[in-house]
């Protein structure tokens, strides 16, 4: 299982959003750094708008232009851009097969579980592209 | 030279080099230059002719290549050129 490590100001700024965007899904991006053995530190997140059309309940989308902007944010702030997170209202935070169908390899991908509006639990997954499917990252919160 | 941002997912095929330089004048020769010195590269963006893959989008500066002339669009010395993956997700 790889590491993932969220200081407590970037997860504060993940749960927040979620519970604030909710019924809808919420979304952005993280930004840190990864150590040669592939475990990952978050030291910042990022607000991205939700610029799904439609039904935002059950899905998200991240347009190219806030995309772009956050890489070149990570390459002016000397970080990587590590991954992305979103919600799941009223849902596990497992990821769906739309979150599959669309994911990309290397990133991890956070998902907050909001159950009626309050925080149930925040997971992270990363893409297996060998087998074609995400396994779960372990993540620890450094306050 | 013109620069070329390569996305995270997209750096372990320019051994995690996070840019790109390029004398190329368009942007289909600054692609072109970098998925020539960049193994298996061509095979995440373009497609079998050639082409950027529909789900993959470039931007010149802050524009969209697709609103400007597409791979021909020109780029001078201090364009910055931004290949974007596409992120969703349900």
């Amino acid at each position: 299982m790889q590491q993932l490590v969220i200081h407590k100001e970037a997860e504060k700024v993940m749960l927040a959003d979620a519970v604030d965007t909710f019924p809808n899904e919420c979304c952005g991006f993280f930004y840190g750094k990864e150590t040669a053995d592939g475990a990952r530190q978050i030291t910042e997140a990022q607000i991205v708008v939700n610029s799904k059309e439609g039904d935002q309940r059950r899905r998200f989308e991240i347009s190219p232009l806030d995309y772009m902007k956050a890489e070149r944010y990570a390459l002016s702030n000397d970080l990587t851009l590590l991954g992305v997170y979103h919600s799941h209202p009223n849902h596990p935070a497992v990821p769906s097969v739309h979150d599959l169908a669309k994911a990309l390899p290397y990133f991890s991908y956070i998902i907050i579980s909001v159950m009626d509006g309050e925080i149930n639990v925040l997971r992270s997954w990363r893409l297996n592209e060998e087998k074609g499917e995400f396994e779960e990252e372990n993540v620890k919160v450094l306050v | 030279m013109a620069k070329i941002i390569i996305p995270t997912p997209l750096r372990k095929f320019t051994n995690g080099e996070a840019a790109f330089e390029s004398n190329g004048g368009t942007v289909k020769e600054v692609v072109a230059d970098l998925v020539a010195s960049s193994a298996g590269l061509g095979e995440q963006i373009l497609d079998g002719s050639g082409n950027l893959r529909s789900f993959i989008k470039v931007y010149v500066g802050d524009e969209d290549i697709s609103a400007l002339d597409g791979e021909a669009t020109s780029v001078d010395a201090n364009a910055v050129i931004s290949i974007v993956p596409a992120i969703a997700g349900g």
